[in-house]
């Protein structure tokens, strides 16, 4: 259990404040506010449907959202509206990087070449967008070398360097989670999002998984915000959990703090709905919140 | 009859019975789909009164052919390649890796070699005049279906994006250099860069409102787009002499130094002192192609191993995927789209100096199909394979013309050129029944760590749009 959460914090690296999200007569997210730590691992909980990846695809730029500000900063002090780029400007400008619940690879490239993709921006302003790389000029096939040694890095990283040479939709299914992780690092980002990075891992995978997000906290400084079901992998890793139910934020704290707060107890097993009010209102005589 | 020949010794003793059973089966099965179709005929008689007889000798041979392949393959090709199999199996010989022969490994060096010495070999084989129809036909023609699949690859094969109207570059190209020469004098050698300028710019303007369609979308505009510029050229007279075309195309000239024009004084016959033909210019013309050809490859060869390629390929693998790695996908997709286009550009200005006449006509569907078809052959992405497909669709439809001894088959009135659509077709089906990839279907990767391995064409993706 880490609870490294006072000591650790510098400051906020990601602020959405006042999110909403509609699809139609569904209101998707509502007034959503939760801040993300530099340096610290967020996950995003909550049952199936909540919400939570609406939020990260509302963060990375894959949705407009309804309503609400979604404000990165950078280490150096520069400050983005997420919301107002695109997704891949959030990428190549802001330095959010992401994964998906269901593995998006490029399956018929290597895996080596899969880590290249990801340094794209990098390596096209290299090769003078190509017009220099051509004809042989410029700084290109130092920067080529560069990238092939941070891929290595990142393969080791992911104990995946006996399998560089292979198609990525070769892997076995845990191999690719990591490989995805490695790609999404490749492209240097701030801010690392992972949806669902331990769903369908095999215990000891899962163990591993969570060695390599450690280790990404720790050595690169990259804050880390991440959805998961696996509790061992979220009640391990994380510095701070934020808790969704219908789009609503019912919980957010240190892990141990949401792991006993009733409300979310009474959202993940479920109870009868006068002691959920029964629950709420002791709490708030109480004036633990 | 089951003991007529029987020297598979080591075959099951039920095979004969069953190859007989299913060839009798075969043969009734053919005997009742051909009975209408092939074995009567129709015709009108003096009266104009519609009378039909039977062809029983045609609808036996059809039988015949069915009944006896079915016995054939069933009893003795099935099992043989069975026993092959096995026996490789047994010498622990895995078909993937198998040592690969000398003409496998040095196949591009050969072929390059054969290409360069193509027109000479021909020309003492027969003689300048008799080279045309070699060189022209069979090379020429070859070749500019080879450099349009070339560049057509990288908009299909390498960025996914499915494009029906690839010609309206082609025409793009033509037209250009047909016009510039006529109305301003400028030559081959300057045009040809120009026109794959224009038809890359006019790939790029295309491309802006289309790129944000996807698969079958992008598809069906892309082929309006084709037949937009095909009717511009057959209704805009004033400049394109609408269907009539362009006609007195200038020639190309070897740099300006020879010029291959009849009445001119640097003649390229008259200065080498060698009887008038038309065949040196084809001959010349070979190897222009043969030049542009090979920087088609070279380019893509490059631009592959450079990130713009690697995008363009990760784009057909997963388009939502580049995004979240920070890829502008449509800037990625409008390179891809502009490259593709000058290359068919620069095969368009070739046409229209080889053929000294541009018209609407060709640069219908029909071609963009053509092309398309020759990169989903030769599979997508491999230049080795496509130029193979190339030669085996556009030299086997060629080859169909030469075939007079049909005649004295079919009867005096078969045009066997006729047919080639139908077989265009038929072999497509074939190839894509054994090989549903393209003649190369796997990928070589564009960097490695350890060793090179090439991709299953299991893996990689077509793209959708």
């Amino acid at each position: 259990m880490t609870s490294a959460n006072e000591t650790m914090t510098s400051d906020t690296i990601l602020k959405v404040e006042h999110l909403s999200m509609r699809f139609g007569g569904l209101m998707a997210i509502n007034d959503l506010s939760l801040e993300v730590k530099r340096g610290e691992i967020t996950a995003l909980i909550g049952p199936n449907g909540a919400g939570k990846t609406t939020v990260f695809n509302c963060i990375t730029g894959f949705y407009k959202p309804t309503m609400g500000m979604i404000t990165l900063r950078q280490k150096a002090g520069k400050e983005f509206l997420l919301e107002r780029l695109t997704d891949f400007e959030i990428t190549k400008h802001a330095k959010v990087a992401r994964t998906f619940q269901n593995i998006r690879l490029f399956s018929g490239l290597t895996v080596l070449e899969n880590l290249l993709v990801a340094q794209h921006n990098k390596l096209m302003k290299a090769s003078g967008y190509t017009v220099m790389g051509l004809i042989g000029l410029g700084s290109y096939k130092r920067e080529a070398e560069a990238s092939i040694e941070l891929a290595r890095h990142w393969l080791e990283r992911a104990d995946l360097t006996d399998r560089a040479d292979d198609p990525a939709g070769d892997l076995p299914y845990g191999a690719q989670r990591r490989l995805e992780i490695a790609r999404a690092m490749c492209t240097g980002p701030e801010l690392l999002c992972l949806d669902e990075p331990a769903a369908g891992l095999n215990p000891r995978e899962s163990l591993a998984l969570n060695t390599l997000l450690n280790g990404i906290r720790d050595e690169t400084g990259t804050s880390i915000l991440l959805i998961e079901h696996d509790m061992s992998v979220v009640m391990e890793i994380s510095d701070h959990v934020v808790v969704l139910e219908y789009g609503q934020k019912i919980s957010d704290g240190n892990p141990d703090h949401v792991k006993n707060d009733p409300k979310v107890i009474a959202a993940y097993l479920g109870v009868e709905d006068d002691e959920v009010e029964e629950v709420i209102a002791e709490e708030l005589d109480g004036g633990t919140l | 009859m089951s003991n007529a020949n029987s020297p598979a010794t080591d075959a099951a003793p039920g095979l004969m019975a069953k190859a007989l059973r299913e060839g009798l089966f075969a043969g009734l099965l053919a005997f009742g789909m051909f009975l209408l179709y092939v074995g009567v005929e129709t015709y009108q008689n003096i009266d104009n009164a519609l009378v039909w007889r039977m062809r029983w000798g045609l609808l036996a041979v059809f039988v015949a052919i069915a009944a006896v392949g079915r016995f054939l393959v069933v009893g003795f090709i099935r099992p043989n390649i069975d026993r092959r199999k096995l026996s490789k199996a047994k010498a622990g010989l895995l078909e993937v890796s198998e040592d690969k022969g000398f003409f496998h490994r040095h196949f591009l060096k050969i072929a390059m070699i054969a290409l360069v010495l193509y027109p000479p070999v021909i020309v003492t084989l027969y003689g300048v005049q008799g080279s045309l129809k070699f060189v022209d036909n069979f090379g020429i023609q070859i070749l500019i279906y080879v450099m349009l699949a070339w560049g057509l690859n990288v908009v299909v094969g390498l960025a996914g994006l499915l494009d029906l109207g690839y010609v309206a570059f082609y025409a793009v190209g033509a037209y250009s250099y047909a016009l510039l020469s006529d109305h301003f004098g400028l030559s081959f050698w300057v045009l040809l860069p120009m026109a794959g300028i224009l038809a890359a710019f006019w790939g790029i303007i295309l491309g802006f409102p289309v790129l944000r369609l996807r698969g079958d979308y992008l598809a069906i505009v892309t082929l309006a787009f084709g037949e937009i510029i095909r009717l511009v050229l057959m209704n805009w007279s004033e400049v394109t002499g609408g269907t009539a075309g362009i006609s007195g195309v200038a020639k190309a000239s070897i740099f300006g130094i020879y010029s291959f024009d009849v009445g001119a004084s640097n003649n390229f016959a008259k200065s080498f002192g060698l009887p008038m033909s038309s065949a040196y210019y084809k001959i010349f013309l070979f190897y222009v192609i043969l030049a542009l050809c090979l920087i088609t490859a070279y380019v893509t060869i490059r631009l592959r191993r450079m990130p713009i390629g690697r995008a363009w390929e990760a784009l057909r693998e997963d388009e939502i995927a580049c995004r979240s790695l920070g890829i502008d996908t449509v800037k990625t997709k409008l390179t891809a789209f502009a490259i593709g286009a000058m290359f068919g550009g620069f095969a368009g200005s070739f046409f229209a100096a080889r053929q000294g006449f541009v018209s609407p006509e060709s640069f219908v569907f029909l071609e963009s199909a053509v092309i398309l078809a020759i990169v989903v052959l030769g599979g997508m992405g491999s230049l080795t394979g496509i130029a193979i497909a190339a030669v085996v669709m556009i030299g086997g439809t060629e080859a169909l013309r030469e075939m007079e001894f049909l005649k004295h088959i079919f009867g005096p009135d078969f045009t066997p050129e006729l047919y080639r659509m139908l077989l265009f077709g038929l072999a497509m089906v074939v190839v894509m029944l054994f090989k549903p990839r393209g003649f190369v279907g796997s990928r070589e990767p564009t960097a490695f760590l350890k060793e090179r391995k090439s991709v299953s064409g299991s893996f990689t993706k077509e793209g959708h749009g």
